[in-house]
């Protein structure tokens, strides 16, 4: 079982939720840059939340498919088509040997397909090490005629892929409720929990940040979005030791236009901390484009808590809805 | 504070509290990466608490500096003639230099298995480049400022390159990926060009 990348996208890579535990030697975490996007999407087509997925940036990315599979597409504003046909977001389909699955646009698009990719393990994890060129596939972004292997479906994506075919379905007429799905928008409003060093923001730069809104440069990446705006300015020069930093940190450099760290951060920096985006928010953040803005809101460590763990009951309720809606014997109606 | 961090360190990484998901040591920091939905900032910070009560700080074993073979010049480090002539000394005198002092690993970070090294004398310490390079070749050894590292993987660098080891510092294949952690020291030790190219572990 195998796709062929006839299109390789603007940079699509295989990932899952990254490797966290080696960051005491500097290798980033990466994995995909919308968990949330990337879970549910497993989830459609009956995969664990760290199975690996490709993680399109933008668009342009044609698959075409070897052997029957079952698919999801998740992300903001997606347009894809199948052999032609429009192809929602957020619903599971089948691709049938030799359909061509065209993402024409989208933000961070995550397509799973039931088994994910048969790469190997690299230090506890399957995703794509761009910087340092290992893990995922050959440790690169996708190049025309890649033929990525697709793995062995778990029971459950062989009972949601049976369910279509029996009712000859192309696209499932059920899909993730918008209760687990992230709200996108083209200009959010951004939870974060104050940093260190938001205190040395002068009076000016801290009502800037809390009253402006911040756009999205071009220079933006895997690694860290970079804003632009009214540069933002410290009461006094810091220098300051690298210390560990995570997604969602909001670093200041010394230009002043602050960045938000992301996916393939590095596992230490050295600029001024003014907070970090909540771990529920950072999908919003993830989705955003050039051209998009972002504004900025503090919250608790707390509240950031407890939205996490909400959310978390949220993604736990629909897995063990999709486990019982499939489960052996069920019909797969609600 | 740098015993402690690694005390601190080894004890959490060996007693593994539910919860921890990464801990990254730096320079005056110990950051702990957790899973919300496992543990809660309360729970951990007790933990650290009562841990740190009775933690026992003992210095880092003696051990022999581990060696780090350097070609010296040429492609490698094609600012060898500039960081000599910023110092009024001569190549020969900044290779001696360089070679004869023994360096602490502060830390690991900015790559996967890049040493912060501290230990560099103040006579080799050089601006680092006005315009940083967009592509600074894996291995390459440098000194920026009052640092001297090496880049374990081609990256972008703003540092004064002096030359190239032939040892892989990070491969994500070994047993132990990153050849230095924190608290190691190491040397450096000239090797020929002809050495350089006989024994790279680069691909």
């Amino acid at each position: 079982m195998s796709l062929v990348v006839r299109q390789p996208g603007i940079q699509t890579t295989v990932q899952d939720l990254g490797r966290p535990a080696w960051q005491h030697i500097g290798v980033p975490v990466g994995g995909a840059m919308d968990t949330q996007a990337h879970t549910i999407a497993n989830l459609l087509v009956g995969n664990e939340p760290n199975a690996t997925a490709l993680d399109c940036a933008f668009g342009a990315l044609a698959l075409q498919f070897e052997a029957p599979a079952l698919v999801a597409l998740a992300g903001r504003d997606i347009t894809a088509s199948l052999d032609g046909r429009p192809i929602p977001a957020w619903h599971a389909f089948r691709a049938l040997p030799g359909t061509l699955l065209v993402l024409h646009s989208g933000c961070r698009t995550t397509i799973a397909v039931a088994g994910g990719f048969d790469v190997p393990e690299v230090l506890d994890s399957r995703g794509t090490s761009l910087r340092s060129a290992f893990g995922g596939w050959q440790g690169r972004a996708l190049r025309k005629e890649d033929r990525l292997p697709i793995g062995a479906p778990r029971p459950l994506g062989q009972r949601i892929a049976a369910h279509l075919d029996t009712r000859h379905r192309i696209v499932a007429d059920w899909s993730a409720s918008p209760s687990v799905r992230p709200a996108y928008v083209a200009h959010p409003v951004v939870r974060f929990i104050p940093g260190p060093e938001l205190a040395l923001l002068t009076d000016t730069s801290r009502e800037a940040l809390f009253r402006d809104s911040f756009g999205i440069a071009h220079e933006s990446d895997r690694m860290g979005y970079r804003l632009t705006g009214s540069p933002l300015a410290l009461t006094a020069h810091r220098e300051m030791l690298s210390s560990g930093v995570t997604a969602g940190t909001i670093q200041l450099p010394p230009g002043g236009a602050p960045i938000v760290l992301m996916a393939d951060r590095q596992t230490t920096g050295g600029y001024p901390r003014l907070g970090e985006v909540i771990a529920v928010d950072l999908p919003l953040v993830a989705q955003l484009r050039p051209g998009d803005t972002v504004r900025f809101v503090a919250v608790s460590l707390e509240l950031a808590h407890t939205l996490y763990r909400e959310r978390a009951r949220h993604l736990t309720g629909a897995t063990r809805a999709m486990h019982l809606r499939f489960a052996p014997g069920a019909d797969g109606s609600r | 504070m740098r015993d402690l961090i690694r005390c601190l360190d080894a004890r959490i990484r060996d007693e593994r509290p539910i919860g921890v998901t990464a801990l990254v040591p730096a320079i005056q920091t110990l950051t702990l990466h957790y899973e919300p939905t496992q543990t809660t900032f309360d729970s951990l910070r007790d933990y650290i608490d009562a841990t740190l009560a009775t933690l026992r700080i003992v210095p880092v074993a003696v051990r022999a500096p581990i060696v780090i073979p350097v070609c010296y010049g040429g492609d490698g480090g094609p600012d060898l003639d500039v960081v000599a002539a910023t110092l009024h000394s001569s190549v020969e005198a900044i290779i001696e230099a360089h070679t004869s002092g023994v360096y602490t690993v502060a830390m690991i970070g900015f790559l996967p298995g890049f040493p912060y090294l501290e230990g560099l004398a103040p006579a080799l310490h050089t601006p680092r480049r006005a315009t940083p390079r967009t592509s600074v070749p894996a291995g390459s050894v440098g000194i920026g400022g009052s640092s001297t590292g090496i880049y374990p993987c081609r990256s972008p660098g703003g540092w004064q390159l002096i030359g190239r080891t032939p040892r892989a510092l990070f491969d994500p294949t070994r047993p132990t990926p990153s050849l230095l952690t924190a608290g190691d020291q190491i040397r450096f030790v000239a090797i020929s060009a002809d050495e350089l190219r006989k024994t790279t572990e680069f691909a």
